[in-house]
């Protein structure tokens, strides 16, 4: 079996068919994805006992005549900030080097609930803080479309896992354009929804307000099956959402005639690229589909990143003082007095961009700066908000690009922080807002690097928003 | 007045000065469970056992709010006349210390559970109202341990039963003028809260915990002087040494021509004495912001109403009603609703005696002071309400005598036995009829020259007779029925 090649459809029949067991498709996966592995160093690790278990547990559903469950059989990726019982998850930093989880993510549970074989853990920026994967405390990964380049980040490691063909399909999670923005890079699917509609539970926090777990996947319809999978309310997520799951595949052979597509014009402006030129195609596509294109304006948009780096930051500053030596895999053993172990400990554990973030988090949260900073952030994060909410009494469904650039080289942005962090100026919005988003693959450059094409709809709206995406990629092929 | 505070100022410079206190107060919640998780809050298991992902802070763990924690909050706000904010906010409190897991603490910042409370208290008999800023749900955190392992000198350890259990802070405004106010405002909120049944407001197990805001002024002035932040005020006690210390401290160093800093203060029990523990410079900046992971608290009408009908009689208005309906003495009336149990218990006992003045005299001198001595609680008693109510009946029934009912009543506490069944057994009827009258008259027979004295006027010689009869019955007879009985017969 070509296992890169290989679609949740296809395994499905596949496994009906006894053309192979879930058993030796693992095994071909792993022996696969663990060749193939040094050429990325999309994976951390690999979890081969529980990969081979979760198999074993779908071949006796096979035996018995049962459903293998929607994902039986099928071998994903988990990025390394989602915890794993039993399996390490290091977050890609020195600090939890060691960690071993005692207990699942509920997104993790609900993928082997629904027969998905997780065959390791994939590499990322140190808790899920980059766009280019080159924050690892454990090497950067690698472009498989261009090994100069890098993947995107955070999810670096899924999107190459998933563009390699060593994963079907894989977790990750997006906080200001970290699963849309390497899915791009890498020419894969890549979702973010609604926040609230996938649990947190077992998701190692960034900041809390803005994470999210999505998938990534070759096809819109893969990406659809797990998220089907993922969502839901899980009562051990306060925030996770109470709305029903709608049925994710059932439109998405439908045609999108008639939709209103809002381009947002300060998404297009600085645009005259291939990047600009690509999505105009795409653009255009939608409208040979039928659709009617408008444009629209989301004028805070320029607020974006401040308001953005404010926020993440304060929430990450404390979400990662967990990590002070008193437990997990580091601790200064030459300290002097308790704080000078946590001074140590964090000093030499934490990589630069956490630092960095973790500084500007503190600041910004300080006495006599929270109202300046803080506060402020938040009322234009709810300006940010209204934007789109006006936007979408105009149209149904917002287009963009994802990424000013496609993906760059190894080390070209990795000392202009602020450079890097433009790279999230079209993502960082709809995490912000809330909404789901996707990228969808829209072609490449002359290079041959692939670029993405954003679809944006309002809260809850996943069904509208898969619908569009399948209907250009169906275009598009 | 403790002896360390004696040494700094006189009472004469003291009088000089006005304190100015307000305290905050920590108290757990008598939840079954955590605040934040399922796990267990109770108290003494071995370290580190009563603990899951949640509490221990783990990466990817979340907290989901406790219903009935909110509920007991609720019910304390509402008993210390608060106004409950429909809508509050969580928030994270950072600060970094080896028992606070996550490295914050989830707490209240900007809109509390509830505001604008009061609780009225009486210090040297006069009554006060002290307002009560806010009551706020918090999780606690962990406990350090410093000492017991051998390699104490060197390492802490860390026991994270306690961590997430639910507590409420309770701060009131700076409206105390003295530790006697003090003393008397952490006793009445502490009794509020026991009879609310919202915490055990254990002091030794740490579900009561007060810190003292305190600073001095001169009589008359307007301003507030700078405060000092004094913790580790564990006991009733200490809460008042502490405060007398610090306030004669506090006299000593601006008298000296100092200024008060504006620091935190340890209590050292050993000593009586505070010390400097981190001055306004070093002060924690707690950096609070609203929890992301939970959302806004909102307090429906339908569910305020629900905890608003829940609600028991408070002490104050439990009081009004013993002194209204009882006829009960102001005294006797605040002795009986020390404690929910208490009052609960002598209202058995009066219905069932039917006579409220008569049930609270036996409650309180005869039962209270037994149970006391044997270090007893009410729910503890041997002695059954209905059992005070029957002795009481049957000495309105003149089926036994008080004097008969004083000696019934240590059999009572000793055996739990009703008192009409040690009565029946032991004989201990009151003597009548026939046999009483047989034994008056022996008693004057032998006896003739009292008889004439009495003949002759001297009616004060009554008291012998009495006394030979009552010897002669060995107290089983009514002295109002001898009485009688003898004036009939002398004539």
């Amino acid at each position: 079996m070509d296992v890169a090649a290989l679609t949740i459809d296809r395994i499905r029949e596949d496994l009906a068919a006894r053309r192979y067991s879930a058993a030796e498709l693992a095994t071909a996966a792993l022996e696969f994805a663990q060749a193939e592995n040094p050429k990325t160093n999309a994976y951390l690790h690999f979890c081969p006992e529980r990969a081979m278990a979760a198999a074993r547990r779908v071949d006796e559903r096979l035996a018995r005549g049962e459903d293998p469950g929607p994902l039986g059989g099928v071998p994903v990726a988990v990025k390394d900030v989602i915890l794993t019982k039993d399996v390490r998850t290091t977050c890609a930093s020195r600090l939890l080097e060691k960690y071993v989880p005692p207990y699942d993510a509920t997104a993790v549970a609900r993928l082997e609930e629904a027969g998905a074989v997780i065959l390791g853990k994939t590499n990322c920026d140190e808790f899920a803080m980059g766009s280019s994967n080159e924050n690892s405390a454990f090497g950067p990964v690698r472009n498989p479309v261009d090994p100069e380049r890098v993947p995107g980040g955070s999810s670096g490691g899924s999107a190459a896992a998933v563009a390699q063909g060593t994963a079907v399909a894989a977790l990750g999670s997006d906080t200001g354009g970290s699963i849309r923005q390497p899915a791009s890079f890498c020419g894969v699917v890549g979702v973010t929804p609604t926040y609230g509609r996938v649990s947190r539970y077992g998701l190692t926090a960034f900041a809390s307000s803005l994470d999210h777990v999505g998938p990534l996947a070759r096809n819109v319809r893969d990406s659809a099956r797990l998220l089907q999978v993922i969502a839901g309310r899980d009562p051990m997520d306060s925030t996770s959402a109470f709305a029903p799951v709608p049925d994710y595949l059932a439109g998405l052979d439908e045609d999108i005639r008639g939709l209103k597509i809002g381009l947002p014009k300060e998404y297009f402006q600085d645009l005259a690229t291939e990047t600009g030129d690509l999505v105009a195609a795409a653009v255009e596509t939608l409208k040979g589909l039928g659709c009617e294109i408008r444009e629209v304006s989301l004028p805070t948009t320029e607020y974006a990143v401040p308001c953005y780096y404010v926020i993440c930051t304060a929430e990450a500053s404390s979400n990662l003082a967990r990590y002070d030596g008193v437990r997990y895999t580091i601790r200064a053993e030459d300290a002097e007095s308790l704080i000078d172990m946590y001074r140590k400990t964090r000093g030499r554990g934490f990589g630069a961009e956490c630092k960095r973030r973790i500084m500007l988090g503190t600041y910004v949260l300080s006495a006599g700066y929270y109202d300046a900073y803080y506060l402020k952030a938040q009322r234009v994060r709810t300006l940010i908000s209204r934007d789109f909410q006006a936007a979408f009494e105009q149209v149904d469904a917002l287009v963009a690009p994802v990424s000013p650039f496609p993906a760059f080289k190894l080390g070209e942005k990795i000392d202009d922080p602020l450079e890097m962090y433009l790279s999230d100026i079209y993502t960082i919005t709809g995490d912000l807002a809330g909404i789901p988003c996707m990228s969808v693959p829209c072609g490449r450059t002359a290079d041959g690097l692939p670029v993405g094409l954003q679809i944006l709809t309002n809260h809850f709206q996943e069904p509208l928003m898969f619908r569009i995406a399948a209907a250009y990629e169906r275009a598009a092929a | 007045m403790s002896s360390a505070a004696d040494i700094l100022a006189s009472s004469e410079l003291l009088a000089k000065y006005e304190p100015v206190i307000g305290l905050e107060v920590h108290v757990q919640l008598a939840t079954r469970t955590k605040i934040f998780c399922a796990c267990p809050t109770r108290f003494g298991d071995p370290p580190n056992t009563n603990v899951c992902p949640v509490c221990l802070g783990l990466p990817g763990a979340l907290p989901v709010l406790n219903r009935r924690a909110v509920e007991m909050a609720v019910q304390a706000a509402l008993a210390l006349n608060c106004r409950i904010n429909r809508v509050s906010r969580l928030a994270r409190k950072n600060y970094f210390y080896p028992d606070l897991p996550k490295g914050y603490q989830i707490s209240q910042y900007e809109l509390p559970l509830a505001e604008h409370g009061h609780l009225e208290i009486e210090a040297g008999g006069a009554g006060r109202r002290i307002g009560i800023t806010r009551v706020h749900i918090e999780d606690d955190a962990g406990k350090s341990v410093h000492e017991g392992f051998r390699d104490s000198d060197r390492y802490s350890y860390v026991d994270l039963n306690r961590c997430g259990t639910p507590l409420i802070e309770i701060v009131s405004e700076p409206d105390m003028r003295s530790s006697e106010e003090a003393y008397a405002y952490l006793t009445e909120l502490k009794q509020t809260l026991q009879f609310v049944g919202v915490s055990t407001c254990d002091m030794e197990k740490g579900h009561l915990r007060c810190d003292a805001n305190v600073s001095v002024r001169l009589k008359g002035a307007g301003e507030f002087g700078t405060k000092a932040e004094v913790k580790n005020l564990n006991s009733f006690r200490f809460l008042r040494e502490a405060l007398d210390y610090e306030i004669a401290r506090q006299v000593a160093v601006l008298e000296g021509g100092g200024a008060v800093e504006q620091e935190t203060r340890l209590y050292d029990p050993s000593t009586g004495q505070t010390a400097g523990m981190r001055t306004k410079e070093h002060a924690h900046d707690y950096r609070y912001f609203p929890e992301p992971d939970l959302l806004p608290l909102e307090i429906s009408e339908k569910w305020l109403e629900t905890i608003q009908a829940s609600m028991p009689e408070l002490p104050a208005a439990k009081r009004k009603r013993f002194i209204e309906e009882y006829g009960l003495r102001d005294y006797d009336a605040r002795v009986l609703t020390a404690t929910r149990p208490l009052a609960e218990y002598y209202e058995k006992a009066a219905a069932a005696a039917g006579n409220p003045v008569e049930a609270a005299k036996w409650v309180q001198g005869e039962l209270l002071g037994r149970l006391n001595a044997e270090g007893k609680e009410i729910t503890e008693s041997p002695v059954p309400p209905e059992h005070i109510g029957e002795l009481i009946r049957l000495i309105a029934e003149g089926q036994i005598t008080g004097k008969l009912a004083k000696e019934i009543f240590p059999k009572m506490f000793a055996t739990g036995e009703a008192p009409s069944k040690i009565v029946e057994r032991e004989g201990l009827k009151v003597m009548g009829g026939g046999e009483l009258e047989g034994i008056i008259d022996e008693v004057l027979e032998k006896n003739p020259t009292q008889v004439a004295q009495y003949k002759g006027g001297k009616k004060t010689v009554i008291g012998y007779f009495m006394g030979q009869v009552m010897r002669a019955t060995k107290g089983q007879a009514d002295p109002k029925q001898v009485n009688q009985l003898l004036r009939k017969k002398l004539g």
